[in-house]
């Protein structure tokens, strides 16, 4: 071993080491920021470190240096675009395509050494080859699904049809099978099949899940980029790649698996079928009657003012109507009069993990006010308003009680506050399409109107009654 | 039997554990900055863009080159960029409200609207 490839060994396990670093420092709001530096650092690093080799191996052609300086120039461009402009709700979108490209690129660097490789590949190499390539091909796919149906563009909700199920077993079958004969017999032309298989099967994973399951999808294949950077590593031999990508899949994983606990379903329930289309939502046990009743803002505004804690419960609807600023207006006002105002964020609130906390954070909100899931669910005995804003399932009491559609699923526990006033713009159901037992609480009032203009009514009549 | 794959098989699952042990300990609030930072991190697959290059010597392998390098670099910087507009905005304490709002988080940011694309 030459002393180069000794020092950028060496480098690159310095550059590792500033990702873990980076990762670490992120356990705290406080340090979190410091922590991105520190790995942005690590990556230029080791992208130097690549350039040194790239260099020192003298093999490549003017062309090549052509492609791969063109081709770093137009995707920074629009990276760099993309994440300068992106709004906070888009998020999930944004993150999904860079787990497309980030598989993408994993997949051309297997089909890639696949091919000048030829017959004289070993095994092992296959082995890894094929599984970066359809690893990598079903995350591209299924990214840009994914991103897609966050966007609107394509349809949310489950789509299915009778035999899909067995359409992606085939579709697997390929993959998995023409993958694994290939390594026995090297064939570039029977590789593109695979690929196609591969991307076919991407495309019909993530169909059929809805809208509401996109926090699991979304980390899920975060985890599945990951495992295919690493094993890109494995067929290029860089060990940057193999930890880089091991980190990333570990990451995507635990995101994974507190998403799904939140949902109280599991990973394999989630991807084989859409919310609601099993049987427990036959089963609805009828939920006790009662009458709805409707507040204005001026009640509303009363409730508030006199409360010594509020408790705000942010849900989707509350990034759909764009109205994180008016819910930062009101609790300011609130917080003026020395009212006790928090946040409690159930961790599937937004459309992937964490999103509602970014929400408010871009609208001002301290983030110690931004309370998880059971440390604030002992407070809500001691308040005497929760303010429940476009959230549904993840308040309904009737996930405590078995036989219903969403029985099990850790909620919040806004129905033991004093009081209780929802806004939502109809008495329309959540994804779970069940009704909320809430809504008929005698504690709850019921405030119909689209989340920004309720907030900004809310707030006037607050200012109008303390006289601000 | 194949001794370079054992070493690249160990350095994987140790590595996995060192993210299981780090990563759990992150708090739910920076879940998304996580993912976003995360994102970023698998964005040293650029390094095997770039070795790629290396290799390629025909119009398919520059083209594959191309591509992978494009992807690589949109997922590297846009990553880190993200990554650093989303932490810049949590903060201890709102920095004097009312009276100076960061541009980063002004309101009225969101109206150059962008989608996904990349």
């Amino acid at each position: 071993m030459s002393t180069f490839e000794w020092v950028i060994q060496l480098v690159y396990v310095l550059a590792a080491s500033c990702f873990v670093l980076g990762l670490h420092m992120m356990n705290n709001p406080a340090t979190a920021r410091r922590g991105n530096q520190v790995s942005t650092a690590g990556m230029g690093t080791a992208i130097a470190a690549t350039l040194a080799i790239v260099i020192h191996d003298g093999g490549i052609t003017a062309t090549g240096w052509a492609v791969m300086i063109a081709g770093a120039a137009v995707g920074g461009a629009l990276g760099l675009y993309s994440a300068r402009t992106v709004q906070m709700t888009a998020m999930p979108q944004l993150v999904s395509m860079f787990n497309a490209v980030g598989g993408g690129a994993a997949a051309l660097v297997g089909v890639h050494d696949y091919m000048s490789a030829g017959s004289t590949v070993s095994a092992s190499t296959s082995v890894t080859t094929l599984l970066d390539v359809i690893i990598g091909a079903v995350t591209f796919s299924g990214s840009i699904i994914a991103a897609g149906k966050l966007q609107g563009v394509i349809n949310s909700a489950p789509v299915t049809f009778p035999g899909a199920r067995l359409v992606n077993l085939l579709l697997a079958a390929v993959a998995i099978g023409l993958g694994a004969y290939l390594i026995a017999a090297p064939n570039a032309a029977l590789l593109s099949i695979v690929i196609v298989a591969a991307l076919v099967f991407g495309v019909s994973m993530v169909m059929p899940i809805g809208g509401a399951d996109m926090p699991v999808v979304i980390s899920l294949l975060n985890a599945f980029t990951g495992t295919a950077v690493a094993m890109a590593g494995f067929v290029i031999g860089n060990w940057a790649l193999i930890i880089a990508g091991a980190l990333v899949g570990a990451s995507g994983g635990i995101l994974t698996k507190l998403m799904a606990d939140a949902m109280n379903r599991s990973i394999r329930n989630i991807i084989v079928g859409g919310f609601g289309t099993g049987d427990a939502a036959a089963a609805v046990v009828a939920g006790p009657g009662g009458s709805v009743r409707s507040i204005a803002a001026d009640d509303a505004a009363i409730q508030l003012a006199y409360a010594s804690k509020v408790i705000i419960v942010p849900g989707y609807g509350l990034a759909a109507a764009q109205a994180q600023h008016e819910v930062a207006a009101l609790a300011d006002v609130l917080e003026s009069r020395g009212i006790d105002v928090s946040y409690a964020i159930h961790p599937v609130a937004g459309r992937m993990p964490g999103h509602m906390n970014v929400l408010l954070a871009e609208a001002n909100v301290p983030y110690p006010q931004l309370k998880e899931m059971d440390d604030v669910n002992p407070e809500f005995a001691r308040t005497d308003v929760a303010l429940v804003i476009g959230a549904n399932d993840v308040t309904n009491p009737a996930a405590r009680r078995p036989g219903t559609a969403i029985s099990g699923m850790p909620i919040l526990d806004v129905d033991q506050a004093k009081s209780i006033i929802v806004i939502k713009r109809s008495m329309g159901h959540g994804y779970a399409g069940i009704d909320n037992e809430l809504y008929v609480d005698p504690k709850t009032s019921m405030y119909f109107a689209d989340a920004k203009r309720a907030l900004s009514e809310m707030t006037a009549a607050v200012k109008t009654l303390v006289g601000t | 039997m194949y001794p370079a794959l054992l070493v690249d098989v160990t350095i994987f699952v140790l590595a996995l554990w060192v993210g299981f042990e780090v990563i759990s300990k992150v708090p739910a609030t920076l879940h998304t900055p996580l993912m976003s930072a995360a994102n970023s991190i698998h964005g040293i697959v650029l390094a095997g863009a770039m070795l790629i290059a290396v290799t390629a010597h025909n119009a398919l392998g520059y083209v594959i080159a191309f591509v992978a390098a494009a992807f690589a670099a949109a997922n590297v910087v846009g990553g880190y960029v993200v990554t650093g507009r989303m932490l810049k905005m949590f903060r201890r304490r709102p920095d004097v409200p009312t009276a100076t709002v960061p541009p980063a988080t002004a309101p009225s940011n969101g109206s150059t609207h962008k989608g996904p694309s990349a």
